[in-house]
């Protein structure tokens, strides 16, 4: 085989790979949405409708309880995360840290951006058995915050980087403090930290491995913040094992929920990250 | 003019008391990320001290007697069927992932481009409990009826090569996605110079930008293996949960993360099956965070040794 016939033979081998893993997503998006969509439209009242006392053995009711323990675990997350990011982004961006220590720091959070969710799920556990609590809402929470805080921060951290170093500059040239020069800087960066947000939003909404020790797996509407809860994902872990077809459906249908809410999250932190890059200073498309 | 001075150094007063306020939070943030590192190092490490106080580290690693019933905790089993899962699914993974990147990073253009890395941005970011489920009717059924009869081992479609196969779909676009980076991150001249001493567009990828790229390329590949070793969902669901020691990629076995799963249950009751589905938790832990600082060193030195 001469050379040209193995670029040419590579380059198809490429192609082929690229697309067989979008065939893989095609596949699965398709599979879920069928499938789920099916069941779902049938009968839209089940993401809406309490779950019934025998809920997880027969399937009476829906699984409303799965829909509001999501939002109400992963929306106060997000926020105590989001704050949390980006103090860290911003004490790491701008001149409050020496170079050295703001690479030690960067270091750990990459460490924690691999660190597996399973890990953050048996921390919050250690700490659940280390004062006597017992699982509810309150942890879900908190193992969520834990999971979003090194995405937030990564994403949030590269916004901040592709911000014109001229609007910290013009700050300090104006005799602005360092709080007014971060403060500006973050004003620049603000598309890409919400696109940031809302995709550890995403993130956070998916993840069942952090959740399924901390919240107690409740199949009981969320009663308060020291009550037990659960999620979406957990519940659809807990609904693919039964032997119950009617609750096997149900997995379906609030796959379907999960996936739609999934994608819209990305496509609105797509929009938002290439809508506003051009109103930015110094963004990528003025 | 006294009241206006005095009104504007008041001014002064309450921008620098801001500065000092948001510099001591801004601090604390920053030192939040080394913190929760330590803490969740030290949490783990002294839940795990009642079963490693009694029972050696040796001996619970090497013995494959897995019986929190009867107290016997051998996590043999469980580390052997990781191992098997993450090599099988790095072994499919790897080759499509990198192939996939080059073709973004170098074939594709225009909208392609644009098409194809945005949906793989959406892969990586589909929950992996979706996964586990579309597999449930689409992978099990065909590996259990053609694909273990085929090699003459009799199984439901629940294993290890199951949960490989998945798990190879979950970890590409993550590894895609960090390797194109590391390509595009790669100045043009070194693709010119290449084409112009008279290089094929291949032999310029393979002898001149895989190995510029191969740092990112490498601790990509690092990343994805800790992302395998510690998945959770997705295993839990496919890979059977019989903790014993795996006879063929077909069969059904357990990994560290479903061990803590599938014995959840009973952990709340006795106190030693708690501390040692903990100490999983610390081996996971370990492992991935060992993994992870090898990333980094060896990125660092083969930044240095394959410079251009």
């Amino acid at each position: 085989m001469d050379r040209y016939a193995k670029g040419r033979l590579f380059g198809l081998l490429a192609r082929g790979a690229a697309a067989l893993v979008v065939a893989v997503m095609v596949l699965v998006v398709a599979v879920t949405i069928y499938r789920g969509g099916r069941v779902f439209l049938t009968d839209p009242v089940i993401a809406f409708t309490p779950p019934g006392s025998r809920y997880m053995l027969e399937g009476d009711g829906g699984f409303l309880h799965a829909v509001l323990g999501s939002l109400f675990i992963v929306v106060p997350a997000t926020v105590v995360s989001a704050v949390l990011a980006v103090s860290t982004a911003i004490y790491l961006q701008s001149d409050y840290s020496s170079e050295r220590f703001s690479d030690l720091v960067n270091m750990f959070l990459n460490v924690l951006w691999g660190t597996p969710p399973i890990v953050y799920g048996v921390f919050v556990l250690t700490i659940i058995i280390a004062i006597g609590a017992r699982t509810s809402l309150f942890f879900g929470i908190i193992a969520i915050a834990i999971f979003q805080y090194p995405i937030m921060t990564r994403y949030t951290d590269e916004a901040l980087r592709s911000a014109p170093e001229t609007v910290k500059e013009a700050t300090y040239g104006l005799g602005g403090t360092r709080f007014e020069a971060a403060l500006m800087t973050f004003r620049a960066a603000l598309p890409g930290i919400i696109a940031g947000i809302i995709m550890g939003f995403a993130r956070g909404i998916g993840d069942a491995a952090t959740v399924l020790f901390t919240t107690g797996r409740s199949t009981n509407m969320p009663g308060g913040l020291f009550e037990g809860a659960t999620t979406l994902p957990v519940l659809i872990f807990d609904q693919a094992m039964s032997f119950n077809a009617e609750v096997r459906s149900h997995a379906y249908a609030a796959s379907f929920v999960l996936i739609v809410a999934v994608l819209a999250l990305i496509i609105v932190s797509k929009l938002l990250a290439g809508r506003y890059a051009r109103y930015a200073p110094g963004g990528r498309h003025s | 003019m006294a009241g206006s001075t005095e009104s504007s150094s008041h001014r002064l007063d309450r921008r620098l008391l801001i500065e000092r306020l948001s510099s001591r939070w801004l601090q604390g943030a920053g030192y939040f990320a080394i913190a929760l590192f330590a803490l969740i190092v030290l949490a783990l490490l002294y839940q795990s001290l009642p079963l490693l106080s009694e029972y050696s580290l040796v001996q619970a690693l090497t013995s494959s007697n897995w019986d929190p019933a009867q107290n016997q905790f051998g996590f043999l089993p469980a580390i052997v069927g990781t191992i098997y899962v993450t090599a099988l699914t790095m072994a499919m993974g790897t080759p499509i992932a990198i192939l996939a990147a080059i073709y973004i990073a170098e074939y594709a253009e225009g909208r392609a481009k644009t098409l194809v890395s945005s949906f793989i941005d959406v892969l990586a970011a589909i929950p992996s409990v979706i996964f586990g489920l579309v597999a449930l009717i689409v992978v099990v059924p065909v590996v259990g009826d053609y694909l273990a009869p085929a090699v003459g081992s009799s199984a439901t479609g629940l294993g290890i090569f199951t949960v490989s196969l998945v798990m190879a779909i979950v970890v590409t676009p993550f590894m895609i996605s960090l390797s194109v980076e590391s390509l595009e991150a790669l100045p043009d001249e070194l693709r010119e110079s290449s084409l112009g001493v008279g290089a094929t567009k291949w032999e310029t990828i393979r002898s001149v930008l895989l190995r510029a790229a191969g740092p990112g390329i490498f601790s990509a590949v690092l990343l994805g293996f800790g992302r395998v070793f510690g998945a959770t969902i997705v295993p839990a669901m496919l890979i059977g949960g019989q903790t014993h020691l795996p006879s063929s990629p077909f069969a059904t076995g357990q990994t560290l993360p479903t061990l803590i799963v599938n014995d959840f249950g009973e952990l709340m009751s006795l106190p030693l099956t708690q501390s040692a589905l903990i100490f999983v938790g610390l081996m996971l832990v370990v492992v991935v965070w060992l993994f992870n600082f090898t990333a980094m060193f060896v990125r660092r030195r083969l930044q240095r040794r394959w410079q251009y």
